[in-house]
């Protein structure tokens, strides 16, 4: 099995190397399945999501996606490959949703037929009706919004989706419809996933891979049960009984 | 001989042109004199053939004076005693010639006077003066029971009352009273004597006798053209044809017929001309519309060049700024600087670089454009929520395509709110422009306020007021049109 994104000894710190937020991250994301990045606020997992799209540069190390070390040059290429959702969704609030969710493939060039087909299967496979299209993002509800976040961050079938904490403002019971019509998605496009949230519930009911981030270290990796069975670290052993 | 008559055509047609396409530039002062006085020479020159550009209604003196020196103006009526007193500032009496040997070197020139001289006197009701035998104003020191009212500036200037009193030896109590009450005062003889300017129109209206200041005590201000030298030869001699043709009691009746009778400037002027065999009874009727439609087009025009040239390098210089937070905040701190010089003064600093009419006026008028536009422009895109910026950049737009996707678009709602305030400030701002003879509403609001003429003060001050409220109703229907409800902006400002 090869692997989505891999981490060659990344350090990265802020403030002129004031700050340390990451230190001599080792880890290899596999392939088809998404990896839960779990930690607290401060323990560096945005900045680690943000290595990946290369908005941040490491210090030191080497970031591999699809076994390619991420190119010095025509970033925004490299970057459409891969989706991006935020939480709280991020639309653009003077576009409509049709045209949040479009706008990269109108770039792209896809022709009026692509785009409308692409977007009519999105909206299906997220559970949102036609009548979104035409309106603007305030209008909707905060889990309309999510999902029509998902969709623009899929529209260009990108083959890697990056997902920070996408679902922590949605409420728990919408919550829960989203994380299926995600999984089914998922199951698809076949898309690998880099999830960063602090909520270890959600991580290890989505993950197939699980990676616990504390202080800019990485204190265990591997499979959810596996982490589950047996906390490599009194903080991991305190997340599973806290909050399983 | 083909090829010569063309040659002939042609430098025959350039020199045609050239003439025609060069008008002379006739200035005045923003009071009524002055403005008679323009007029005059203007319509005379007219009648003559030559194009005339009307530049009336200058803000003071030293506008003309320097207008004419640089070329912006090639004449308009200057007094002698103003030429010696506040340009020169020559402390001993001078002629003619000797003023014109002190400005030769500036290319300018004063041609002979028209006859009259607008100089300070003294004066009494008509039957004061039968009453007491007054002639010169030395007869005043036997008639001890008079009143004496004089300006206020009178009594502190050393050539005005203080001067006076010590060369005649009047030892009369005086009192000091602004001027435009004392002419009515002494109508109603609550006062008897005051001061006043020798062809006042009020003069012949309250029937008043001026007394004869025998010992030349006040100085000389005979009106007169003042021109460049490079003024067409032919027009200086139809200039000529002017020179003591007016006398006081004649001035003061054109004053007269303009304060009281309520007649134009042109009007007046062109009746006079008519009288002397100057100009044949043709003169152009300036209609109030035709009036109003070419101040509002001026108006327009001024404010409109002003906002587009404010809107194109204030929507620029932000987008090249925005991102360097020491640039920005310079940027608004030196157009704020700006909005804080007074207009009218904006207005006179720009005359020494750009001369005066439409262009110093454009010029200041896109200065104080320029800080709302910028700063509402630099405030929205430096305030955008950081998690679209961080979106934006995330899904691969270029920077380019966040400038045209993201950032313009969520700026345009306080980019508007900017222009129109802008728009609005110009718009009042423009009418002062009239002061540096760039035109527009201001002209009739200037002109008003030399004649006292509420009326034609408010020729110009309704439709400024008018423009504006259009101005902020057309900004509405763009944003609306424009804009998703949800982004307006409440307010402009």
């Amino acid at each position: 099995m090869t692997n989505c994104v891999e981490f060659r000894g990344v350090d990265k710190s802020f403030g002129g190397g004031a700050r340390k937020v990451l230190d001599g991250i080792e880890l290899a994301f596999p392939e088809g399945i998404t990896t839960a990045v779990v930690g607290e606020s401060g323990s560096g997992k945005t900045t680690l999501l943000q290595l990946i799209n290369a908005v941040l540069e490491p210090d030191a190390g080497e970031i591999r996606v699809f076994g390619a070390s991420i190119p010095a040059l025509h970033r925004e290429k490299f970057r459409r490959r891969i989706g991006y959702s935020v939480q709280g969704a991020g639309l653009f609030p003077h576009l409509t949703n049709r045209n949040n969710v479009v706008l990269l493939a109108r770039l792209e060039g896809w022709t009026a037929e692509e785009i409308e087909e692409r977007y009519r299967a999105l909206l299906t496979e997220m559970g949102l009706t036609a009548d979104v299209s035409n309106r603007y993002p305030r209008e909707l509800s905060g889990g309309q919004q999510q999902r029509v976040g998902l969709c623009r961050a899929l529209m260009l079938r990108p083959a890697l989706l990056l997902l920070d904490e996408p679902f922590s403002a949605v409420d728990p019971i919408t919550r829960i419809g989203i994380y299926e019509r995600f999984q089914a998605v998922q199951d698809h496009e076949g898309v690998s996933a880099v999830l960063v949230t602090h909520d270890m519930r959600e991580a290890v009911r989505l993950a197939g891979n699980l990676v616990i981030l504390r202080e800019g270290k990485v204190l265990q990796h591997g499979p959810p049960q596996e982490v589950l069975d047996a906390p490599a670290h009194e903080y991991v052993e305190m997340l599973v009984k806290d909050h399983l | 001989m083909r090829r010569c008559t063309i040659m002939f055509l042609v430098m025959l047609f350039a020199t045609f042109s050239a003439w025609a396409s060069e008008p002379i530039k006739v200035a005045s002062k923003n009071f009524n004199e002055s403005y008679i006085l323009g007029e005059l020479a203007a319509q005379l020159l007219e009648q003559e053939g030559f194009v005339v550009e009307r530049r009336f209604g200058l803000g003071g003196t030293l506008i003309c004076y320097e207008a004419l020196v640089s070329g912006e103006i090639d004449l308009y009526a200057e007094y002698t005693g103003t030429i010696e007193q506040a340009i020169l500032k020559l402390s001993a009496r001078a002629t003619i010639e000797e003023l014109n040997e002190h400005i030769a070197e500036k290319g300018i020139r004063l041609l002979d006077p028209f006859g009259f001289n607008n100089t300070y006197a003294i004066v009494v009701r008509r039957e004061v003066a039968e009453k007491y035998a007054l002639r010169n104003i030395g007869d005043l020191v036997e008639a001890r029971d008079l009143k004496v009212v004089v300006s206020h500036e009178f009594l502190q200037r050393e050539d005005g009352w203080p001067g006076l009193a010590a060369e005649y030896g009047l030892r009369a109590r005086v009192v000091g009273m602004e001027h435009g009450l004392a002419y009515q005062a002494l109508n109603d003889g609550e006062i008897d004597v005051t001061d006043a300017y020798s062809t006042d129109g009020e003069l012949q209206r309250y029937d008043l006798t001026i007394l004869e200041d025998d010992k030349g005590f006040f100085p000389e201000y005979f009106a007169a053209p003042l021109i460049r030298e490079d003024l067409p030869r032919r027009a200086v001699i139809v200039l000529g044809k002017l020179a003591g043709l007016l006398d006081n009691a004649r001035m003061q009746t054109m004053n007269s017929e303009v304060v009281f009778g309520k007649r134009s400037f042109a009007d007046v002027a062109n009746e006079f001309l008519v009288s002397k065999g100057l100009a044949s009874d043709r003169r152009v009727v300036d209609t109030m519309w035709s009036n109003l439609l070419r101040n509002t087009l001026q108006h327009l025009k001024l404010t409109g060049i002003a906002l587009a040239a404010a809107i194109l390098v204030g929507v620029f210089a932000s987008l090249a700024v925005f991102r360097n937070t020491a640039l920005s905040r310079g940027l608004i701190y030196f157009s704020g600087l700006l909005q804080t010089v007074p207009s009218i003064a904006l207005l006179a600093l720009m005359i020494p670089f750009f001369g005066i009419g439409m262009y110093p006026a454009i010029v200041a008028l896109f200065l104080y454009s320029l800080l709302p536009i910028l700063r509402n422009t630099i405030t929205a895109l430096t305030t955008l929520d950081p998690t679209l910026i961080r979106v934006a950049i995330a899904m691969g737009l270029s920077n380019r395509e966040q400038l045209r996707y993201v950032y313009l678009p969520l700026s345009l709602p306080s980019m508007l709110a900017g222009i129109r305030t802008a728009a609005v400030i110009s718009i009042g701002t423009a009418t002062l422009a009239a002061f540096i003879g760039a035109g527009g509403l201001g002209d009739p609001i200037v002109t008003g306020l030399a004649l006292n003429d509420v009326g034609l003060i408010l020729q110009g001050a309704v439709p400024a007021a008018l423009l504006a409220i259009v101005t902020e109703l057309v900004f509405e229907l763009i944003e609306r049109l424009v804009l998703p409800g949800h982004l307006r902006v409440e307010a402009a400002g």
